[in-house]
């Protein structure tokens, strides 16, 4: 399996006094079984970027291929192709409309031609994923926390089986109790199915703990592509795209500046305590 | 889709039409409208499209804006123009089969009611494509304030007007959103039959309705925080005061007016 986009640029309301370009130029390769972070300021073209990776916007140059083939290329089933690159929205609970839990969830698989029982099936099994509790899969989904509501509406788009997953801002408006818990189940999804998740947000310290691969994006080009270690040492260039490294980052910045030898790239708060107790052991205090 | 719908919409420029004030505007466009059903010959459209260049030109607003707002109403278009072909009653008879006579007064009456619904349309446009919903209330308001003494609750209609007309890019926004997030479902809104299609109209309508009624208690509470109690002992920041451009505007307006009546009373 493989995504991948080819100079890709879109601008909206071409010809207008709005016209603006929200993507330029962008190339990616996306493969199997990894876990990637989008980090952009706010009005950076995250949104739109990854709209395009499963067909809902159209490039106005450029080209998206999915293991190879062009998706706007005459005869591509984009309809059966948004089956493989699930996109859960920004504030995605706003979707839902069954009038039950289960019944929500099985409206993407039953998209795809299940049958009734089969959807069921994914259904419960996505449910489960995010950890929605049976008891609830008979209630209205208007009666749920808003938490709760979240996680239904990202098992909407898992129970599809998706090669990728990609979920915008899925913490926004959530208090840290409930941005830990969806962050906890993104990162339960991948364990257990091993598929690439693609994370979206603003916020460093949301994905530096889960991430294997981070995209910087700025004003609508791609910044950096590479590992969590090498752009989280970028500081002062992050900085300047109105973005932030994670919080202990700087911590561990200005125990260096102060003559402390802790090293670089400490990422978690975890790591970042092992430095720190090693640099004691050391003597060097 | 939604993204068509230019009802209510605002475009930013800075132009004569744009500084007018919304009175101006508003009655203008009353007279506008009137003029429209006024006329009786295609001869009236030639002042009716020579006033609406004018003014196009002078808002600054691209036609393809204007335009685009003509699209949804295009099977409007073609059904009326459909019953007039057939409905008019008269004697040059061009085709006859079966039940259905076609005249040339009927082709005649169906062109002249496509031009008269497409001027409609693009004219009334105008005035919300260059009159923020913010200015075109305090216009209503300050315009209709003769109907205060009787009882009619003129600011409380202002108000529901320019909050009706605020949130129609924002539901269409929220509209749109809901299309793509349900799409990425593997939704399917373009193919199918009738009954098909309505159906699939569901996943959107009801997400959009519980956000609708989301919005309208989240606003009643905001206005009720900030002490919002209606009209009474109310004040303007921005108060709307007449100015020479705006008197000339009447001039030109009523002057228009005059004409087309002239036409009419000519019978041209």
């Amino acid at each position: 399996m493989e995504l991948k986009t080819q100079n890709l640029t879109y601008e909206y309301d071409t010809g207008t006094s709005y016209a603006k370009k929200a993507i330029e130029d962008v190339n990616l390769v996306i493969s199997d079984n990894e876990f990637i972070g989008l980090i952009g300021h706010t009005g950076s073209g995250k949104s739109t970027l990854i709209q395009h990776l499963n067909g809902l916007l159209k490039a106005t140059s450029g080209h998206v291929y999915w293991n190879g083939n062009d998706i706007f290329s005459e005869g591509f089933d984009r309809r059966e192709f948004r089956g493989h690159v699930g996109l859960v929205f920004q504030y995605p609970e706003y979707q839902l409309f069954g009038t039950d839990v289960l019944k929500d969830v099985c409206f993407g698989p039953k998209n795809l031609g299940l049958s009734e029982e089969e959807a069921k099936v994914r259904a419960k099994e996505a449910l489960a994923l995010v950890g929605i509790d049976e008891k609830l899969f008979k209630s209205s989904p208007f009666e749920l926390s808003g938490g709760q509501k979240r996680r239904v509406a990202i098992a909407g788009v898992l129970a599809m089986r998706p090669d990728i997953l990609i979920l915008d801002e899925p913490t926004a408006g959530l208090d840290p109790k409930g941005r830990d818990e969806i962050l906890d189940s993104v990162s339960a999804i991948r364990r257990e199915t091993g598929n690439t998740v693609i994370l979206v947000s603003h916020s460093m310290d949301d994905v530096a703990e889960y991430v294997d691969r981070v995209i910087v994006i700025n004003k609508g080009r791609i910044e950096f592509d590479g590992i969590p270690r090498d752009i989280f040492s970028r500081i002062e260039e992050l900085e300047e795209m109105g973005l932030s490294a994670p919080a202990i980052s700087y911590i561990m910045r200005d125990l260096k500046d102060a003559g402390f030898n802790v090293g670089d790239g400490a990422l978690t708060v975890k790591e970042a305590a092992d430095k720190i107790l090693d640099n004691f052991r050391r003597g060097h205090v | 889709m939604f993204k068509d719908i230019t009802l209510g919409q605002y475009y930013p420029a800075d132009s004569v039409i744009h500084r007018l004030d919304p009175r101006v505007k508003l009655l203008g466009t009353i007279v506008y409208i009137a003029s429209l059903f006024i006329g009786k010959t295609f001869f009236t459209f030639i002042p009716i499209a020579a006033f609406l260049v004018m003014v196009v030109i002078l808002s600054k607003v691209p036609v393809s804006f204007i335009l685009k707002g003509i699209k949804p109403i295009i099977p409007l278009l073609i059904i009326s123009a459909a019953f007039n072909l057939i409905l008019t009653p008269g004697d040059s008879v061009i085709v006859k089969f079966w039940i259905i006579t076609i005249n040339w007064e009927g082709v005649f009456m169906a062109i002249f009611i496509i031009l008269r619904l497409l001027f409609l349309v693009a004219g009334t446009s105008i005035l919300t494509l260059t009159t923020t919903p913010t200015r075109l209330t305090d216009g209503i308001e300050k315009g209709l304030r003769f109907l205060v003494p009787l009882k009619v609750p003129v600011h409380e209609i202002a108000m529901m007007m320019s909050i009706a007309l605020r949130f129609i890019p924002i539901l269409t926004e929220e509209a749109d959103k809901i299309k793509k997030a349900q799409m990425a479902r593997g939704a399917d809104f373009e193919s199918g039959n009738l009954m098909k299609r309505v159906r699939a109209m569901i996943p959107l309508l009801v997400p959009l309705f519980v956000s609708a009624f989301r919005r309208a208690g989240d606003l009643a509470m905001a206005m009720e925080a900030r002490c919002y109690h209606g009209s009474e002992g109310r004040t303007k920041m921005k108060l709307l005061v007449y100015s020479g451009r705006d008197f000339a505007a009447y001039g030109v307006i009523f002057g228009y007016l005059a004409i087309v009546i002239i036409m009419r009373v000519f019978g041209l």
